[in-house]
């Protein structure tokens, strides 16, 4: 813990782990010492290296550090964004209340649009068919007691891109 | 589809999230499964070439990351796939997907929003001259849908292997 301790006094004007977030934007090596390799090619040492990560993770800017699985190669392939009109001041709860349901993988309030946008949260389900995700839709709605919420399904029918975020302005590394 | 083993699986299931942080983490989940840190490495740039994962590293926590953005466009069906083209020439882009569903009664025609992505940049200001940047090269307007609260805590993604594996 010692090391943590010493991360706050850590130079924040530097290049060098803007150079490494940009590097772990697009994962890790595969390689015996990963760290290493990253400390390598932004002039870090490797110590250093775990260093910013484990205060990234503790700060919250990374959510979670493994593998990042693509749903599509697995044959989880129905993907359904549902959207809902929820009254403002009902959103927040339902929102925690539908993050909680196993079947729902994400879920966000978001600013509506109107009148071209009436929808306030977003979820989306994952399943290998459409009608398993619209089957564990219909179990939510009822549970929930959902019914007259007015919500759409909107189905995924092709991605032309799915990959992580790249926030760093960095280019190619 | 990918055809995995019963290392892939285990490996699917206990590291989406916890990436052992030490100086040799792919020994670590190793001794943890009770294989060589050699065959997890194996294993996993197999998964990576199979495209069973897209890597393996962090997820940044979008909204502090930096800034983003859920937008869609509705656009002919005829000019989606060029469409869809154009954006993802656009630098930032790291999601885009057609969508159907939203045709019905009740929203006029170019409320049909069938292209959604998410575009990403270091800050606001940035982020914002992207987009407009993009409107102006696909003369649609965007619908831009900035998130307000984020409700799930993003543990990764139980698979179900049995359901995969029902006819």
């Amino acid at each position: 813990m010692s090391r943590l301790s010493s991360t706050t006094s850590m130079p924040t004007g530097g290049t060098s782990h803007r150079r490494l977030r940009a590097l772990l934007e697009r994962g890790l090596p595969l390689t015996e010492r990963p760290w290493r390799a990253l400390a390598e090619q932004c002039g870090m040492s490797e110590r250093e290296v775990l260093a910013w990560v484990e205060r990234w993770q503790r700060e919250g800017l990374i959510k979670r550090m493994g593998l990042v699985v693509k749903h599509h190669a697995l044959g989880i392939r129905a993907n359904a964004m549902v959207v809902w009109d929820l009254p403002d001041a009902d959103v927040a709860e339902v929102g925690r209340r539908l993050a909680a349901e196993p079947a729902v993988t994400l879920c966000y309030r978001r600013r509506r649009c109107p009148p071209v946008w009436p929808y306030n949260l977003f979820c989306m389900i994952h399943g290998t068919r459409r009608e398993r995700v619209l089957a564990a839709l219909n179990d939510i709605v009822e549970r929930q007691g959902l019914q007259d919420i007015p919500h759409r399904v909107l189905f995924s029918v092709k991605a032309y891109k799915q990959c992580g975020g790249r926030y760093t302005r960095e280019e190619q590394p | 589809m990918a055809e995995l083993d019963a290392l892939d699986r285990r490996l699917i299931d206990a590291y989406q999230r916890g990436l052992p942080l030490c100086e040799r983490p792919f020994a670590a989940m190793g001794e943890c499964l009770g294989v060589s840190e050699t065959q997890v490495i194996e294993r996993l740039r197999w998964l990576q070439q199979a495209e069973v994962l897209s890597r393996v590293g962090p997820v940044f926590d979008p909204a502090r990351a930096g800034a983003s953005l859920l937008a869609a466009v509705a656009v002919p069906e005829a000019e989606r796939d060029a469409v869809a083209e154009a954006i993802n020439r656009s630098p930032g882009i790291n999601h885009n997907y057609a969508r159907e569903g939203l045709a019905r009664e009740g929203l006029a025609r170019q409320h049909d929003y069938n292209l959604w992505f998410v575009m990403t940049a270091s800050d606001e200001i940035q982020l914002e001259a992207r987009l407009e940047a993009l409107e102006e090269e696909l003369g649609y307007a965007l619908l831009r849908l900035p998130m307000v609260e984020a409700f799930h805590i993003d543990l990764g993604f139980p698979i179900s292997w049995a359901e995969l594996e029902a006819p």
